[in-house]
């Protein structure tokens, strides 16, 4: 579970430029809800989630994940409940080492122990999970993560942050970089880890069809706020042509607020 | 000659491995060993000169080079000092510790108490030759060095510690904090370079404050050298081949001051062909890896 109260965040505080990209974000999001965020570039989904993982420090607001407000944690002890997929498959995975180590990474969330990284037990566990990618990477443990494909890497990547069990899985823009087939591959993995797992997820998409298509609930941002936020018959209910006419008069509103403010 | 080679080779190949740990699976560039190495000297000196057993002393200076890499680390860390000269300044400073540890002299001989070197020459017995036992006494040692590197590098501190030179997101992902898991590996790869510099004390028979000039080039000249020997991701085999380039480092050390004459080479100029060596290979490396990019086309 995950909850936003009155988020925002700045960019240059406290310089003449300083900007608010996130303007008072409140969500929830339930346990086992996959929730889908849309909206043009600069809208502020990729802050959201990096306000959400503790990438960047909020400027207000708070952050519970599980009942407990982690806006005070940084981001590698808020990486305990958050895992968070990005677009660049480099970016999850350690490329230098091999298939193997870096499953044993993600196979436990906190700190190290000096106990041996691969148990025979959990090598068997991770053999099995990883030929559930079916993908071959069984067969190539023993090799280093930058000798597989972007659309293998991110499979990996996928299945490191559903095996660490996080409450709530980030997909930011994660199948962008991939070619079709691979992208399609991603897509499905995805939405058998995040059932299987029981997970909590939130992905960003460009995509408005597969928007639609995706998830149990549609979140629109723009300019650092949520104009519409669809789920149920609602969102069953709309296709592309009626979500840009929503998008158009929800935008039209803002400005509207905007200017009452003004004068 | 050759046991010479073979001893100073393994010597300061546990140097090497720090150096490698810092620059190779950290991807840290950390200087501090110019400083942990004959502060690891001066301490295990010391003790040694105060009657302390040798184990102790090794013990000691691998704690006080490890306490070098921790300082250099919270200045990186703490004051958002770029490595390189977080590293400096360490070095700069311990050199000031160095002589206050020797007790202010810059040269402590170790000639009447030196129990490291004369143990390992006699732990075989009198019929052994004293040569001969020392190296097999320092060839065990790094055997169980190396093995319990390897070990430490296969558990789930270990892995972490590699990944982290890799990626840091992938370490902070999995909810580990990235600067304690960087300290350790700091403190460890200078705890190494601060145990070398003890046994290079020992060996010689003196600790001396200059005795770090240049040991960062030469434990890099080691690695580098060792990567041209083989190809691995295996982390036994790459600790190994550090070793090894050391050994072969040491070689061509010892050629250059042996027949290095021949050439016009003087002792003057082995500083400057160990850097040459780090260029060559380097260059060396560069125009391998390029080969078979170019038959893929």
């Amino acid at each position: 579970m995950i909850k936003l109260q009155k988020i925002e965040v700045a960019f240059g505080r406290g310089t003449p430029d300083e900007r608010l990209v996130l303007r008072g974000i409140d969500l929830e999001v339930p346990k086992g809800q996959r929730a889908t965020v849309i909206g043009s570039n600069g809208a502020g989904k990729t802050t959201l989630f990096n306000a959400i993982a503790g990438t960047v420090p909020l400027a207000a607001g708070r952050v519970f994940i599980d009942e407990v407000d982690r806006a005070g944690e940084s981001e590698w002890m808020r990486a305990r409940y958050v895992g968070r997929v990005r677009q660049d498959p480099l970016a999850g995975t350690a490329g230098g080492m091999t298939v193997l180590d870096n499953l044993a990474l993600a196979s436990r969330k906190g700190p190290r122990r000096l106990a041996p990284a691969v148990s025979p037990r959990l090598r068997r566990e991770l053999v099995e999970r990883v030929a559930e990618l079916g993908m071959g990477l069984e067969k190539r443990l023993r090799e280093n993560v930058n000798r597989l494909s972007g659309g293998q890497r991110q499979a990996l990547t996928l299945l490191m942050a559903a095996i660490s069990r996080p409450s709530v899985l980030l997909l930011d823009e994660h199948t962008a970089a991939l070619d079709p087939r691979n992208a399609e591959i991603v897509t499905n993995l995805t939405r058998r880890f995040v059932s299987e797992y029981g997970l909590t997820a939130m992905s960003v998409t460009h995509d408005m069809k597969r928007a639609l298509e995706e998830g149990d609930r549609l979140i629109m941002m723009h300019e650092g706020r949520v104009i519409v936020d669809l789920s149920g018959n609602e969102k069953d209910g709309m296709d592309v042509q009626k979500l840009v006419a929503l998008f158009g008069k929800a935008r039209g509103e803002i400005y509207a607020d905007d200017g009452a403010l003004l004068s | 000659m050759v046991e010479g080679i073979l001893l100073e080779g393994l010597i300061y190949g546990i140097m090497a491995l720090g150096v490698f740990i810092a620059f190779r699976v950290l991807d840290f560039p950390d200087l501090t060993a110019e400083g942990a190495f004959p502060f690891g000297a001066a301490v295990g000196g010391a003790l040694i000169a105060s009657g302390a057993a040798g184990p102790l002393a090794l013990l000691a200076a691998f704690g006080a080079g490890a306490l070098a890499g921790c300082a250099t680390s919270a200045i990186h860390h703490g004051l958002k000092v770029p490595a390189l000269l977080a590293g400096i300044v360490t070095m700069t400073g311990l050199y000031s510790i160095d002589l206050r540890v020797l007790g202010g002299r810059a040269n402590l001989p170790l000639i009447a108490k030196n129990p490291i070197m004369r143990g390992s020459e006699s732990w075989l017995g009198a019929s052994i030759d004293p040569t001969l036992a020392s190296l097999i006494a320092f060839a065990l040692g790094t055997a169980v060095l190396l093995a319990i590197l390897i070990l430490f590098f296969h558990t789930e501190l270990g892995v972490a510690l590699g990944a982290l030179g890799d990626n840091e997101a992938a370490v902070v992902s999995v909810g580990v904090n990235p600067v304690r898991l960087r300290t350790l590996g700091i403190a460890l790869g200078n705890g190494l370079a601060g145990l070398s510099g003890a046994l290079a004390a020992s060996y010689q028979g003196f600790a001396d404050v200059n005795f770090g000039s240049g040991i960062i080039a030469a434990g890099l000249a080691s690695v580098m050298l060792g990567e041209l020997v083989m190809r691995s991701n295996r982390i036994g085999v790459l600790l190994l081949r550090v070793l090894l380039g050391s050994l072969l480092f040491r070689a061509i050390m010892y050629a250059g001051r042996s027949w290095g004459y021949l050439a016009g080479i003087t002792p003057n100029d082995l500083k400057l062909l160990t850097a040459v060596l780090v260029v060559a290979a380097l260059a060396l490396s560069r125009w391998k890896n390029r080969q078979p990019k170019a038959a893929r086309g």
